[in-house]
């Protein structure tokens, strides 16, 4: 343990720029996703059959298979097709961004059609354009609908960054397994990193609670700091927990929320519910 | 100037990822097995009227849930050095995914109605049996859809498992991969053959949920 | 229809305990109920004998229903003795001294008393028949054949013969409150409360619910303790009414006296009404 503690406040400023490429991973691949969430959540609601089949095509591709494939295939076999991504750390991007952001567009399509069908009406009788009605009543609404189970997204995308240690990327639990051979400390070094990542987890909620209250203030049901403190869990399927239950995530929200997160997530999943 | 596609490579990888896939599909039913029960397990001691067994059960959760299976492997991995590395990946995998069917469970334990504890009351049920015959039997009807969501997000982070050398099929890909010096093949088709796998699965269970009600 | 009314046999359930003359099945001695700061029953004396049938009526949050769940050890009480047959059902006695009863005793002494409920409450993952012999079997510990046997002739007193193998779900409001009559019934109980049980049902349905019950209250001689808002039934059935107002007794009597000539103007008011409502 002593010989372990030394060696980490030696390796302090290796550990800190490993953390900031962890971090750049997760917040790459988190802005890439939430692009294509919108983009293909969107065209999955199109009018157009063309469309919304290019969408679900993409969607079930990135879901149906695994993360881990996904970035290895990026990684080593795309350059064999002449595409070179230039840096690993952009390539992890990418994959979690794919990845991420199909599972995220499901979100995005359930919230939006969790809308009730009264906004859409409302909205024509004010005879709003298709666009202004999507952007000043459809999405605010659905806006908070998603956030918490793109907080789940968040951490999952968080929790899946290891996965760069494997194409060379000097992240955290590259430097913790440097840390493990400069020691041999084995427990120590990744219980080490499992604190680190269970911190950087929390942090990541904390700002995503945070969103949620300033959304929900806005639509004039804000709960106000309250909230902000719980711990979200995080969900590999990118859905509320219980997934379509009556009950679920009553406890962690107030029941409007939580009615229109549990149906938002009901229709989403591994797979969405269908064309 | 190698091919792009090489179909003889191909054809030599198929059966080295087949038979990394059987691994694969083993260690999802042995993880789901684990997951599945101990979830359960854990729902319940979350539930116990002793709060000296709620908040470490819960502090695990937490603690579980929110840190990178790839590390808890890789922990467990280094501190048992006794155990198989499949009994490693497939207990670490399924612990993992516990924890959130823990959280499953509990919703759903929580959506029965309050009546039916009232009536199991009112005929003197004891407890176990209330449990037993009343309450579970509800409680996992109504999150079957959601526990099927996880079994499929579970088969699709064994390879995972490949970082402790299990020889799943991402493994067998990758070793492939390394000695041919090409990857575009064996890559594909893991892909292919994880979307081949999980695809028809999740209608599956978004059939299940529609017929269940939700 | 016009076929001849069927006299039901309902000896097998009518089981009536052997209390020494003078004891009553229900008293309730000073018993104050209170959620929170809202005192729903304070210190509440009552009691009903053996074979009586009474109706609690009044308005509602009048404490009437919460009477039924402290009887049925739904809720616990906060000051004050319950007691059924003679022996205390609250609390329990612990070298001559009552102190409240512990989750093991409740699980003995409940067992003299059934319930059903507005909401029927009836298990959806069980069929009818099995909703019904659940009880006496695992907890009467009566063998599943004779459960079987003895559940088929109380559906078919409650109308519902054809039913056994069906699941609750697919059957109306009425037949599920029937079924949970019949599956109250099953345990022999000393004691029926029943709770609004026509309140959550279509009014073409509580014809046959309230039949049932005329029918069970007129062949046996069980004790029962009736929350109702359909006061005909409780004229045809009740030997007493209880009118609740605020945790209290305002007035008692027969139901011909209640309802014909209530002094309290309490009652007068509620009456009014409630049969205006009609």
């Amino acid at each position: 343990m002593g010989s372990f503690l030394s060696q980490l406040s030696q390796s302090w400023g290796n550990i800190g720029s490993a953390l900031v490429i962890t971090v750049e991973g997760t917040i790459g691949g988190a802005i890439l996703a939430l692009v294509l969430a919108f983009v293909l959540g969107l065209m999955a609601l199109s009018r157009f059959v063309v469309v919304r089949g290019v969408a679900r095509t993409i969607i079930e591709f990135f879901r149906g298979t695994s993360l881990y494939v996904q970035l290895f295939w990026l990684y080593f076999a795309l350059p064999v097709l002449g595409f070179k991504i230039s840096s690993a750390l952009l390539c992890a991007i990418i994959a979690f961004g794919l990845n991420f952001g199909a599972y995220g567009a499901e979100v995005v399509r359930g919230a939006i059609n969790a809308v009730p069908r009264a906004q859409w009406e409302g909205a024509i009788a004010l005879n709003m354009s298709p666009f202004q009605r999507m952007r000043l009543v459809i999405l605010p609404q659905a806006w908070v609908a998603m956030i918490p189970p793109f907080n789940n997204l968040l951490i999952q995308l968080l929790k899946s960054t290891p996965l760069m240690s494997l194409v060379t990327i000097a992240d955290l639990t590259f430097e913790a397994q440097q840390l493990r051979s400069a020691t041999g400390q084995t427990a120590w070094s990744y219980l080490f990193l499992l604190v680190v990542y269970f911190i950087l987890a929390y942090i990541l909620t904390l700002l995503m609670n945070a969103l949620e209250s300033v959304a929900k203030a806005r639509l004039g049901r804000g709960t106000g700091l309250r909230g902000i403190f719980r711990m979200r869990p995080a969900d590999p399927t990118g859905k509320s927990l219980g997934a379509g239950l009556a009950g679920a995530g009553t406890e962690i929200e107030p029941v409007e929320a939580a009615n229109l997160t549990s149906k938002t997530m009901g229709a989403g999943g591994p797979g969405g519910g269908g064309v | 100037m190698p091919k792009v596609w090489d179909w003889d490579l191909a054809g030599q990888a198929l059966p080295l990822l087949l038979q990394g896939f059987l691994v694969t599909l083993a260690a999802t039913v042995v993880a789901s097995v684990v997951a599945i029960i101990l979830g359960l397990v854990l729902a319940m001691l979350r539930r116990t009227r002793f709060a000296a067994v709620r908040a470490p059960v819960r502090a695990f959760v937490e603690f579980v849930r929110s840190t990178p299976v790839m590390v808890q492997l890789f922990a467990v991995y280094v501190v048992f050095p006794g155990l198989s590395p499949f009994t490693i990946g497939v207990t670490v995998l399924g612990i993992h995914y516990a924890t959130y069917m823990s959280e499953v469970y509990r919703a759903g334990i929580d959506g029965v109605p309050k009546g039916q504890w009232e009536a199991a009351t009112a005929l003197s049920l004891p407890r176990g049996r209330t449990w037993r015959a009343v309450i579970l039997p509800q409680a996992v009807r109504n999150v079957l859809p959601a526990l099927g969501n996880y079994v499929i997000s579970m088969f699709k982070d064994t390879p995972f498992l490949a970082v402790i050398t299990v020889h799943e099929m991402v493994f067998q890909a990758t070793t492939f991969g390394g000695d041919h010096f090409k990857y575009l093949e064996v890559f594909t088709m893991a892909a292919a053959i994880f979307l081949i796998a999980s695809y028809p699965t999740s209608l599956l269970v978004r059939r299940l949920e529609k017929r269940l009600g939700h | 229809m016009a076929t001849e009314p069927k006299i039901p046999d309902l000896s097998e359930v009518d089981t009536p305990p052997n209390l020494p003359t003078g004891t009553p099945m229900v008293q309730f001695d000073k018993v104050v109920k209170r959620f929170g700061d809202n005192v729903v029953l304070d210190h509440l004396d009552f009691s009903v004998e053996q074979g009586e049938r009474v109706t609690l009526i009044g308005p509602s949050g009048s404490g009437k229903t919460t009477i039924l769940r402290l009887l049925m050890t739904l809720e616990r009480i906060n000051d004050g003795v319950i007691y059924v047959e003679g022996q205390p059902l609250s609390h329990m006695d612990r070298g001559g001294k009552l102190v409240p009863a512990n989750e093991r005793y409740l699980s003995t002494v409940r067992k003299k008393i059934g319930m059903v409920f507005q909401q029927f409450n009836l298990f959806p993952n069980m069929k009818v028949l099995e909703n019904v012999i659940e009880a006496p079997v695992h907890v009467l510990g009566v063998p599943k054949d004779e459960a079987v046997e003895r559940a088929k002739k109380l559906l078919d007193l409650v109308g519902l013969a054809d039913r056994v193998g069906q699941h609750p779900t697919s059957l109306s409001g009425g037949q599920q409150q029937r079924v949970a009559i019949a599956r109250a019934l099953a345990m022999q109980p000393d004691v029926l409360l029943l709770d609004e049980v026509t309140s959550a049902l279509d009014p073409e349905l509580v014809a046959d619910v309230l039949n049932v019950l005329r029918d069970i209250a007129r062949t046996t001689t069980i004790t029962m303790l009736i929350v109702t808002h359909e006061m005909h039934f409780a004229r045809d059935v009740s030997n007493r009414i209880l009118m609740f107002d605020k945790g209290r007794i305002v007035e008692e009597g027969a139901p011909d006296k209640i309802f014909s000539e209530p002094e309290n103007d309490r009652t007068q008011t509620f009456l009014r009404a409630v049969l205006e409502e009609r």
